[in-house]
């Protein structure tokens, strides 16, 4: 069976790591390629490098710093965070992504999903969502979940994978920084309604989030976090090991 | 030396950097000439079977890997670049492969449950077939391990070539080998250190 993913999302500006990391022995926290390697090596199954640069010159240092990351760690690399066109997919394809995520590029147009994957392939295209309860309904949220689009996220999520996208990453922004566990309820509205992976995303706070996931939900792929491994809350082997004690899939 | 085939299928950025993370000196190429001097050559791929064996029909690079592989030089066809060591494949209508494994490429669809996913795509664990040797391109990696998968399509028929299979609904063809000649449907350049002992051992075929 396909192991269950456990996947730390880095976020990269300026060509460094933002969000206070305190980790031992590495020498330099703030080095995408350091925390990467560092990460690769103690059993990470993905890592996402999420872009958060302004400047067309930021721009061309995470290109740099992807690239170097790349070469230096041999697990799959996903990549985020401003990527509007067919360009974009492109020039992060070349420094070795494996995978794009699109978030607010496909909300501006959606068009960018069915093209990317008829060029790339859907494998390649993962669409990210971050969705709110709002009035009773969960909503797809821009601008990093400060503004609502209106659009109910369970229809935004099907047109999705209707066009072409490959694999899902569903953040709630109602669990997100909350650490009190995933939103189940949102994930399984959408693990009923595609069949494509889902990760999931916001809320994990502890080992037993993970478990509670991946038995409540067999269907999700995947579970991603930022600060709880970066801040050492949680680490990685003890998390892969308590899933395997749990008789869920891992790859130790 | 060790070339890696290129045809203009793939990117072939994250492989030619896992061979260099174990001091395999690699070459990517598509001159003839350079593939028959190197010591063993890689055969990448991505995409469809019929557009990537249309391309390299069309560099003339088939005829070249095909006299390589007779002659016992090593060879490992990797991803699309295994399926097309195969006799044939029927993704999207029929097409001839290089017929250097015996068997054919074939759907996962029909052969799995349907809730499972297809493509098969993740981290899943190899298994050796009972009662044979485990292929010496598995000397430093142990069955269980893990390695990553990105397919829609498989290895059929293939029998006593299968060197590995991976569990998903159904035992999946995930390796074969023919004498010289290896292939590995998944991704070792993307399958961490177990991927790279893969290589390695690859590399002293």
């Amino acid at each position: 069976m396909i192991a269950k993913r456990i996947i730390p999302c880095l976020d990269v500006k300026d060509g460094r790591v933002v969000k206070g990391i305190n980790f031992q022995g590495l020498s330099d926290v703030s080095s995408p390629v350091e925390l990467a390697r560092f990460y690769s090596g103690c059993g990470a199954d993905e890592l996402v490098f999420y872009d958060i640069t302004a400047s067309a010159e930021e721009r061309a240092l995470f290109t740099g710093i992807l690239r170097e990351t790349a070469s230096a760690v041999f697990i799959p690399l996903t990549v985020g965070g401003g990527i509007r066109t067919l360009e974009d997919f492109d020039r992060v394809l070349k420094c070795g992504a494996d995978k794009v995520s699109v978030n607010s590029g496909a909300l501006r147009d959606p068009s960018l999903i069915p093209r990317a994957a008829e060029r790339y392939g859907s494998q390649c295209v993962v669409l990210s969502v971050d969705a709110k309860r709002v009035n009773g309904q969960f909503r797809v949220l821009s601008k990093g979940g400060r503004e609502d689009t209106g659009l109910d996220a369970i229809s935004w999520i099907k047109s999705g994978v209707a066009n072409g996208a490959g694999e899902i990453v569903l953040n709630s922004i109602d669990t997100d920084g909350v650490q009190g566990g995933f939103d189940l309820e949102l994930l399984q509205a959408v693990c009923d309604t595609v069949d494509v992976p889902v990760i999931a995303s916001g809320g994990a706070g502890c080992i037993q989030d993970f478990i509670t996931l991946f038995k409540a939900l067999p269907k999700v792929d995947a579970g991603l976090a930022a600060s709880i491994f970066h801040f050492g809350q949680v680490s990685i082997p003890e998390l892969k090991q308590a899933l395997a004690a749990e008789g869920i899939p891992t790859r130790l | 030396m060790l070339a890696i085939v290129d045809y203009g299928v793939g990117n072939l950025f994250s492989l030619t950097c896992s061979l260099r993370a174990i001091g395999a000196e690699a070459v990517v190429t598509g001159d003839g000439a350079v593939l028959a001097r190197a010591e063993r050559v890689i055969l990448p791929g991505v995409g469809a079977f019929g557009d990537a064996a249309d391309a390299l029909r069309a560099s003339g690079l088939d005829r070249v890997v095909l006299r390589e592989a007779e002659a016992g030089k090593p060879l490992l066809g990797i991803c699309l670049g295994m399926q097309l060591l195969f006799d044939c494949s029927l993704e999207y209508g029929r097409h001839e492969g290089l017929g250097l494994i015996p068997g054919s490429i074939r759907p996962i669809r029909p052969l799995i449950p349907k809730q499972l996913k297809v493509p098969h795509i993740g981290w899943n664990a190899l298994r050796f077939p009972r009662g044979r040797p485990v292929s010496p391109l598995f000397r430093y990696i142990q069955e269980g391990d893990c390695v990553y998968f990105v397919h829609s399509f498989a290895g059929a028929d293939c029998g006593e070539h299968t060197i590995a299979t991976a569990e998903y609904g159904a035992e999946l063809t995930a390796a074969v080998a023919r004498n010289n000649i290896y292939g590995v449907q998944f991704h070792p350049e993307k399958s961490g250190p177990v991927g790279l002992n893969i290589l390695k051992a690859f590399c002293q075929q």
